[in-house]
């Protein structure tokens, strides 16, 4: 096992350095220099200290020495300073953001977890029933449905016209003054539409999954076996094939992890949640350059570090991975 | 005379079968006449703005109401549909091209190649790509033009695993040592013999493809980083619901129906083709 997980981790290093590249390539990608957008909001700004201010950032040496001069502060997670008015360091931002972002993702993973294994696995047993076609034809519209509409519709129903539920922000104003269980059920009712809103889509996708899974093991020659020697239909069923049916689940729980952090852009925008995705979109349209790549290389390590959760559960789960190597 | 039986005829003979890629098809044919007739089919200029009658309820005058400078939200709509039917189709174009090309270099050639792209393809996954793309947009103004361009450059790695996949059984084929002996180079073996063969998927991912690019494009519009108004598109049709959520659920409603029944058309249609193309594809 343990050699398994050096294994894994040593092919993550060149990816992780195609990443940085990808990063920092797409910077000088864009027409003019990182620093225009400090220079031009200032309009007194004589050429001298335009020049003094590229040589800060190391503007004046040749690409691929930027490059290394860039990925050596990156090792120590130093992005550089936001270019924002408070110039705070980057690392610093994302660090207050982190927390809710990943939160977020993991009640919604949580979410997808207890819903879509239950729909998939009763659309299996149960084929052509009457809930098996409504659940695939809510598949089709759940992957069609845009998650912003959704939160959008969301927001008009229990917000709006019930008044259920707020529809924007963490916590409600006077959050201090109240108590722990008002404190904890203030937040959750901020996290209710947003959680749910970005379940949405992978529900639709790991229920389908599921089924089709479920479907494939149920054809199994173990599980006729398990039939045959006189097993009750609920153990052949949750025993003998949901375990086996349930492995190929946490691979593709690995592989939403970008899909979930990337859609944390659009409901953080929508909700007004104080996340990584909101300081994201915020990054983008100041174009705080040293921001963004901050951003981008801590969303690629996430989902590198998602994926290799991914692959070690499913050693562990799995034993005929482990020898495979 | 006998009729005989082509591959495209029974291709057409198990497609008709199935109810829901036929309506998926009705919807995308529906969707490109609705682009395409757009002048002739909305009841007003959808840039014409009308001050006394803003922020109206959907009516007789206008079935999905006005916006907040008393613009028709149908007749921008039908506008808008144009819009995600040219970023559908271009950004699927770049991202198959890059993605066959890359697909087929790696599985034909194998080996250091393979091992090189195979790895390109991972750290591309690895980013999330909704990320790439607003970093991108970014420093690049935000036109249709550059929307399309992104969302195909970073939209290529499924179309470039399959094709490689194909490629990596198919090489072994003897059609393909065949067309070796007879001299044929690399070029005209991957293009010419092996690549016909594979492009069944190819054409399925595509279609799906177009799905997934008028998503994002609808999300980045609805940002406020996408396509620009004026210029109508359903996701900047859905910020001005947005921003007027309290009052006018019609701006927020319909465009985002257009675009579920459009991506739900798309769904269909191509899992409706790879059903009719290779029954075992199914999942």
């Amino acid at each position: 096992m343990a050699l398994y997980v050096i294994k894994r981790l040593i092919t993550m290093i060149p990816v992780l350095i195609g990443i940085t590249l990808i990063s920092f390539f797409i910077i000088h990608l864009a027409p003019g220099k990182p620093t225009d957008i400090l220079t031009e909001l200032n309009p007194k700004i004589t050429p001298e200290a335009r020049e003094r201010l590229e040589k800060l950032y190391g503007l004046d040496k040749p690409l691929h020495i930027q490059y290394l001069m860039w990925l050596k502060k990156v090792v120590r997670l130093d992005f550089g300073n936001s270019f924002s008015t408070d110039r705070r360091p980057v690392i610093e931002k994302i660090k207050e953001r982190l927390p809710v972002t990943i939160l977020i993702n993991l009640l919604s993973i949580l979410l997808i977890l207890v819903t879509a294994i239950p729909i998939g696995v009763y659309s299996a047993v149960r084929q052509y029933s009457f809930f098996d076609k409504v659940m695939t034809v809510f598949v089709f519209v759940g992957f069609a449905t845009p998650t912003f509409w959704l939160a959008l519709l969301l927001m008009i129903l229990f917000g709006i016209y019930l008044g259920w539920l707020p529809i924007s922000g963490l916590t409600s104003l006077g959050y201090e003054k109240l108590t722990l269980w008002g404190k904890f059920t203030d937040l959750a009712q901020h996290l209710l539409l947003p959680v749910f809103v970005s379940a949405f889509g992978g529900l639709a996708g790991l229920s389908r999954y599921m089924r089709s899974n479920m479907l494939e093991v149920i054809r199994q020659d173990y599980i006729t076996t398990a039939r045959a020697k006189g097993l009750p239909e609920r153990r052949v069923i949750y025993r003998h094939a949901l375990r086996n049916a349930l492995l190929p689940v946490i691979t593709i729980l690995g592989l939403s992890v970008p899909g979930l952090i990337g859609g944390s852009v659009i409901f953080e925008t929508i909700f007004a949640i104080p996340g990584m995705g909101q300081l994201f979109y915020q990054g983008v349209l100041m174009r705080d350059y040293p921001l963004i790549m901050g951003i981008l290389v801590i969303g690629a390590f996430l989902t590198l570090l998602g994926n290799l959760l991914a692959d070690l559960a499913y050693a562990l789960a799995d034993p005929r991975i482990r020898l495979g190597g | 005379m006998e009729r005989v039986e082509t591959p495209l005829r029974l291709f057409w003979r198990r497609f008709k079968r199935n109810r829901l890629a036929v309506a998926g098809g009705i919807i995308v044919i529906s969707l490109f006449f609705v682009a395409i007739f757009a002048p002739y089919l909305s009841p007003y200029d959808p840039n014409e703005i009308d001050v006394s009658s803003i922020l109206l309820p959907p009516s007789l005058d206008h079935p999905f109401g006005t916006d907040e400078l008393g613009r028709d939200v149908l007749s921008r709509m039908i506008w808008g549909a144009r819009i995600s039917l040219q970023v559908g189709f271009v950004a699927v174009g770049i991202a198959v091209v890059i993605g066959v090309v890359l697909g087929a270099i790696a599985g034909y050639y194998g080996g250091m190649v393979d091992s090189l792209v195979m790895r390109f393809v991972d750290i591309m996954l690895s980013i999330p790509t909704f990320f790439l793309i607003l970093a991108v947009i970014a420093f690049l103004e935000p036109s249709i033009f550059n929307i399309m361009a992104v969302i195909g450059l970073t939209s290529w790695m499924g179309v470039a695993r399959l094709v490689r996949a194909e490629f990596l059984s198919l090489k072994e084929r003897e059609f393909v040592m065949a067309a070796k002996s007879l001299g044929a180079g690399d070029m005209r073996i991957i293009f010419r013999h092996i690549l016909p063969n594979a492009m069944a998927p190819v054409l399925v991912s595509a279609v799906l493809g177009v799905a997934g690019a008028v998503l994002t494009e609808s999300a980045l519009s609805f940002l406020g980083i996408g396509v620009q108004p004026p210029t109508p598109s359903w996701g900047n049709i859905l910020t001005a619901g947005k921003d007027n959520i309290e009052i006018a659920w019609w701006l927020s409603f319909f465009p985002g129906l257009a675009i579920l029944v459009t991506v739900l058309g798309y769904n269909l249609l191509g899992e409706g083709i790879r059903d009719a193309i290779d029954p075992r594809l199914r999942i």
